[in-house]
């Protein structure tokens, strides 16, 4: 091996400290070049014939880009067009320096192996690396690096030139000064934008280009729209004396002249500021982390419940804006007035790459178009681009560039079109994007650690693991389930019954460690949405060698209980062990069996005792003030073949439903307390906190309306006091209160044992409480899969399990998978019940009022479990006098007057007068206010869609 | 902020080595006269000065001798200006005194003391400069100044330290990889016969890649060893010249 001898210090001082470091350069680093004779290479990334035509150079040629042009034209780099690029390796240490996504996504590039993009190790070369000469600034001695790595290429492939054309390097920098350095010294040298456009059949990616600083100042008038930002020294000085606060910027969904910033205080003291206006707003997008000022006093204001969208053309000055602005500042009572601020810099961006629609330009040869973010937090961006006929009708992805001073809206570039608005998969695509949902396919890299096929159960994979094949164990799924993590078996022993759960044994699949564990980790969750699932393992285990099929040997994670007729744990027990599931059954089917007396085989005993035990469990787990809590929950009837929507309704619940769920309590408690035993400091547990007195003043009020009392002291008063709310003739009120008493509750989380002292699960009434159940949907099980594993000693510890900190990250991120897959969820019910009621037209339904608003009714229609808003003003229509009493809460419109929990018939259509933004739209029937209700429309008959007999 | 990348995609270390090259090699025997052996070495930044002493009779305490072999006592010690900020360092705190340890350790399974009895070798180390890896350099430098001394050994004693990093074993670290958070492993080896003088690691790795790692570090020692037998030769011969004369 060739090491060169020589070898340099580089000194380099940071503070007080001088450190030293050896600098060895090499001679046996090659050019990665096809053509390239001299070289020993093994293997070559750049082509021998580059094929990028371009105006300006018409030769082959390599691309070498500077650091600015990789952070901020990451987008074009991304191009499939773009190949043979070579990367310094300044470039790749500068990029890792200032923006870590950039980073990533470059990374993910070089390994891309059809780009062609290939890393030459300039500072370790004998020949390209430089020293920093006195005087010369960090910057430029890279700007330098980089024109002696391009020198030293274009002297290197013309020293290989073979009979076809020299093959040339193309510097690519949007600096004035770098560039006119590499022309003197005889480089090809040209700006970014003018390379790109010179590239002959790709227009489109010239939208792509990220609008550079110099080019902006052509945009917009000289007028200036906003204050200055403050510079990060002076924001950080602000905040350590107190003048400003520090806080992360949430735009409000309702009004685009309104957000708060959400400030974090010293332990649990967090408090909001107001900010209202575009110019105390001051260019902050949804989710910066900025600095704010409070204003004096007196100028405090409250927050407004008008609901104001940035609608209509392009505004350039802001004479419009005025008014707007005005209607805001309605005279708020004193009280309602909050602590209000204005932004006066950012301290971080968080831009992501937005997906949204275009509003073509009026101007119809106009190249520079507003972008409409799908997310209502999200100002409009202006965009340049010359395919605004082919954008208009597709949902789009456009980046923020930057937000210059005296432009009214942000500048951004377009990414990628998703596909036509209104389709079903583009729609879904979107819905995954806005939710941060990762659903890409597993890559090679994660897919190279699954087991091999045909897999079978080994002796090695027998150590540490009990057979219980011969059991008769049975699973009881929703239809249609493919994963099935839980098992079930009751065998009846000489002095009472031997109870087991089993799940899938995920664990011994997935590595701690290894691509496809990060993968899991970083998904965290299994995304359901109506018609599609986006797996958090792959495929093969997930509905496969995981997957607790009937009649196929799996191996399981066991909690074994010994229990006695009354339903007494006497004995607990877990075990690795391989098991063969006698059947899979859906509730119903389950509950079938255990109704059908005529049926007496091993797995209908094994049920009626399984049922006979939970009925027992449950009874003892109310007494102890668990809640039963309801929600409404749909399931759409999907056609098979178009997988349009043809039905709604309501999931049913049946007692096998909530026979398997109280053995997965009991074996999620029976766990965490064992990990928790075993681990103090490292488990992974889920909490639910008890939710604040002020939480619970809507449902008192609305119960109190109706003459019932509701205890919420603890959680058992609740549960009892829910049990006793009756009212006569009216049976839907239990279950109204029920929904009501959900939206009080907090959020479940997952934490750290170490890191928290309060482990309580308030709605179960556990002292303790984790997930253990469901290891192919969720990752938290497969982390407790792992740590139950080592208590009994049937696997091995890893660094990052024990390590609480790396725990207590991890938590967050999976907290965050779920909240967002959640809400991915609850949009993509949405988005079906539009699509079921585009076919359905019209339709009238009965509903009960479940909040009382300002100028709205909410109302719940319980045939579809759908919730929609009923509007006292429009915009066209003269407002109906409407008195809002805040006590009541009640709502009197003209004579009549609605309470919670009121009757009412509404009528539902499709509004989708805005494509981006369709909803559900409900009107009035009954009651009848003349001037208000609308008489019931024909109801269209359900239209007989034409079937195809076969 | 992104903290070091120890590593490269494209397998290079922060210093430009790839995973398994050791540092610049540059000794030097025989560079003090009073002493009966003496090395100085060199392993990049980390510098090391060995004096050896000996065989002689047992001082101090009769209690220490031993009627079969010779007693090896061992010092090690930093000097103030090793390392970036300059330190006072008392003789005797527990760092050093561990390190005086492994080494005293290390040389009694490879110096052939029973050919000593009732007598004392004194090993004395001093770290001139450090830049990570100071044990080994340590060892190697005794191993350097003892073979000056004449005093037989069963093989030259290499030592290296390694780390792992994403997967791979890095060979012969230097001080930013040692603390950016690596589990290093610090091996003794006599080379010919393979057998293990010292091996040591206070960092947490998991058993599954302890062969990978141990397997890096006797390559690692192995090519320590070469170096050494060419330092030792080149100054034979430079030795037996002046003397043919």
């Amino acid at each position: 091996m060739l090491k060169s001898k020589t070898f340099v210090k580089k000194t380099r001082s940071g503070g007080v400290m001088k450190i030293v470091r050896e600098h060895y350069l090499r001679d046996d680093i090659w050019c990665g070049s096809e053509v390239c004779t001299e070289c020993k290479q093994e293997s070559t990334a750049l082509q021998r014939d580059p094929c990028m035509e371009s105006n300006l150079c018409s030769y082959p040629h390599y691309v070498i880009p500077d650091t600015n042009v990789v952070l901020h034209q990451i987008d074009v780099l991304e191009d499939q067009v773009i190949r043979n690029v070579i990367i310094l390796q300044t470039v790749l240490a500068e990029v890792r320096h200032r923006s870590a996504p950039i980073y990533k996504r470059l990374k993910d590039i070089v390994h891309e192996k059809e780009k062609n993009f290939y890393t030459f190790t300039n500072e370790h070369h004998r020949e390209t690396f430089i020293e920093r000469e006195p005087g010369e600034s960090a910057n430029d001695r890279n700007d330098r690096a980089i024109r002696v790595a391009a020198t030293w290429y274009s002297e290197h492939l013309k020293k290989s030139e073979s009979d076809t054309d020299p093959l040339k390097v193309v510097l690519l920098t949007n600096d004035q000064g770098n560039k006119q350095k590499a022309e003197e010294s005889g480089l090809l040298v040209y700006k970014c934008e003018e390379y790109i456009k010179s590239l002959i059949g790709n227009p489109e990616l010239v939208d792509r280009l990220a609008l550079s600083n110099d080019d902006k100042n052509d945009i917009t008038s000289s007028k200036v729209l906003f204050p200055e930002h403050l510079p990060l020294s002076r924001i950080q000085a602000g905040l350590k004396n107190g003048t400003f606060l520090q806080g992360t910027f949430r735009a409000s969904r309702d009004n685009y002249l309104e957000a708060t910033v959400f400030v974090q205080g010293e332990g649990e003291e967090s408090t909001e500021v107001l900010i209202q206006g575009l110019q105390n707003l001051n260019r902050s997008v949804y989710q910066d982390v900025v600095a704010v000022q409070l204003l004096p006093r007196d100028q405090w204001v409250a927050p407004s419940s008008v609901v104001l969208q940035d609608e209509g053309a392009a505004k350039d000055d802001n004479e419009e804006e005025g008014e707007e602005e005005k209607e805001l500042r309605v005279s708020a009572a004193e009280a309602a007035r909050k602590p209000t601020g204005r932004v006066v810099g950012i301290i971080k961006r968080n831009w992501r790459p937005f997906c949204g629609m275009l509003n073509a330009s009026i101007i119809k040869e106009s190249t520079r178009h507003l972008f409409t973010p799908a997310d209502r937090r999200i100002p409009r961006i202006r965009i340049e681009t010359r395919q605004a006929d082919a954008l208009a009708g597709q949902r789009i992805m456009v980046a923020i560039d930057g937000w210059p001073k005296h432009s009214r809206y942000p500048n951004g570039h377009f990414v990628r079109t998703l596909g036509s608005a209104g389709d079903k998969e583009t729609e879904q695509q979107v819905l995954l994007l806005e939710h941060d949902v990762p659903h890409q396919a597993f890559s090679q890299a994660v897919l190279s650690f699954l087991p091999t096929m045909p897999w079978e159960i080994t002796p090695e994979v027998m150590v540490n693991r009990e057979d219980l094949r011969s059991l008769t164990v049975c699973s009881v799924d929703p239809p249609g389930c493919t994963d099935i993590d839980d098992a079930l078996h009751c065998r009846e022993l000489d002095n009472g019954n031997l109870e087991g759960v089993h799940i899938a044994d995920v664990s011994h699949f997935i590595r701690p460690g290894n691509a496809m564990d990060k993968e899991a980790a970083n998904r965290g969750t299994t995304v359901y949405l109506c018609g599609k699932r986006i797996d958090m393992v792959p495929e093969l285990l997930s509905s496969n060698l995981c997957s607790l099929r009937s009649n196929v040997e799996r191996l399981a994670f066991s909690c074994i209980w010994e229990i006695n007729h009354e339903a007494e744990i006497l004995k607990t027990r877990f075990t690795k062990s391989v098991i063969k599931s006698k059947a899979s059954l859906t509730y119903a089917e389950a509950q079938m069996r255990i109704d059908d007396t005529t049926q007496t085989d091993d797995i209908t005993k094994n049920l009626r005792g399984l049922n006979k035990l939970a009925k027992i469990l449950k009874k003892h787990r109310i007494l102890k003030g668990a809640l039963t809590l309801s929600s409404l929950e749909v399931r759409f009837h999907i056609d098979s073949e178009t997988h349009d929507p043809i039905d709604l309704q309501t999931k049913e619940l049946m007692e096998t439903n909530s026979m398997v769920e109280e053995f997965m309590l009991l074996a999620n408690i029976s766990v965490a307390q064992k990990i928790f035993d075993e681990f103090p400091d490292c488990a992974m547990l889920r909490k639910h906190p008890a939710p604040p007195p002020s939480n619970y003043d809507i449902l008192l009020k609305a119960a109190k309306s109706k003459a019932v009392e509701i205890h919420t002291d603890s959680a058992k008063a609740l549960a009892d006091s829910l049990d006793v709310a009756r009212v006569d003739g009216f049976p839907y009120f239990n279950t109204l209160l029920r929904i009501l008493a959900t939206r009080c509750m907090m959020q479940a989380v997952y934490f750290c044992s170490g890191m928290d002292s309060d482990f309580h699960h308030y709605g179960l009434a556990s002292p303790i409480y984790t997930h253990f159940t469901s290891p192919i949907r969720r990752y938290a099980d497969i982390i407790v899969h792992r740590l139950l594993a080592v208590a009994i000693a049937a696997d091995k510890t890893y660094p990052d399990l024990m390590d609480k900190q790396k725990q207590s990250a991890l938590s967050n991120n999976l907290n965050y998978r779920h909240k967002m897959s959640q809400y991915a969820q609850r949009a993509s019910v949405a988005f079906h019940t539009q699509l079921f009621f585009k076919s359905r037209g019209i339709l009238n339904e009965e509903g009960f009022v479940l909040f009382v608003r300002k100028n709205a009714i909410i109302v719940l229609i319980p045939k579809f479990g759908l919730e929609g808003t009923v509007f006292f003003d429009s915009k066209t229509k003269a407002a109906p006098t409407v008195v809002f009493d805040e006590e009541g809460p009640s709502l009197t419109v003209e004579q009549h007057t609605f309470h919670i929990f009121d009757r009412v018939i509404v009528t539902i259509s499709l509004d989708a007068s805005n494509i981006q933004h369709q909803k559900i739209r409900m009107s009035l029937i009954e009651p009848v206010i003349p001037g208000v209700s609308v008489s019931a429309p024909e109801v269209a008959p359900l239209a007989k869609k034409p079937r195809l007999d076969r | 902020m992104a903290g070091l990348e120890l590593l490269s995609d494209q397998g290079y270390r922060l210093d430009g080595r790839k995973a398994t090259e050791l540092r610049k090699f540059q000794a030097r025997m025989g560079v003090f006269a009073q002493a009966d052996g003496s090395a100085y070495l060199e392993q990049g930044n980390t510098k090391a000065l060995a004096v050896v002493y000996g065989p002689h009779e047992v001082r101090g305490s009769r209690s220490r001798i031993r009627h079969d072999r010779a007693v090896i006592n061992c010092q090690y010690s930093m000097a103030t200006f090793s390392t970036a900020e300059r330190k006072r360092r008392p003789h005797g705190d527990r760092k050093s005194t561990e390190m005086s340890l492994h080494l005293k350790q290390t040389f009694e399974a490879a110096v052939m003391t029973q050919l000593y009895p009732r007598s004392q070798i004194d090993i004395y180390v001093k770290i001139l400069q450090s830049d990570g890896g100071n044990y080994s350099v340590c060892v190697n430098a005794a191993t350097l100044a003892v073979i000056d001394a004449g005093i037989p050994m069963r093989d030259y004693v290499c030592a290296c330290t390694v780390g792992f990093v994403d997967e791979t074993p890095l060979a012969d670290l230097c001080y930013a990889e040692e603390g950016g958070g690596v589990s290093s492993l610090a091996l003794a080896l006599l080379p010919r016969g393979g057998q293990i003088a010292l091996l040591q690691m206070d960092a947490r790795l998991h058993q599954d890649h302890l062969e990978a790692l141990m397997e890096a570090a006797m390559t690692a020692c192995k090519g320590v060893s070469k170096v050494l037998d060419q330092v030792v030769r080149q100054h034979l011969q430079e030795a037996s010249v002046p003397s043919a004369e």
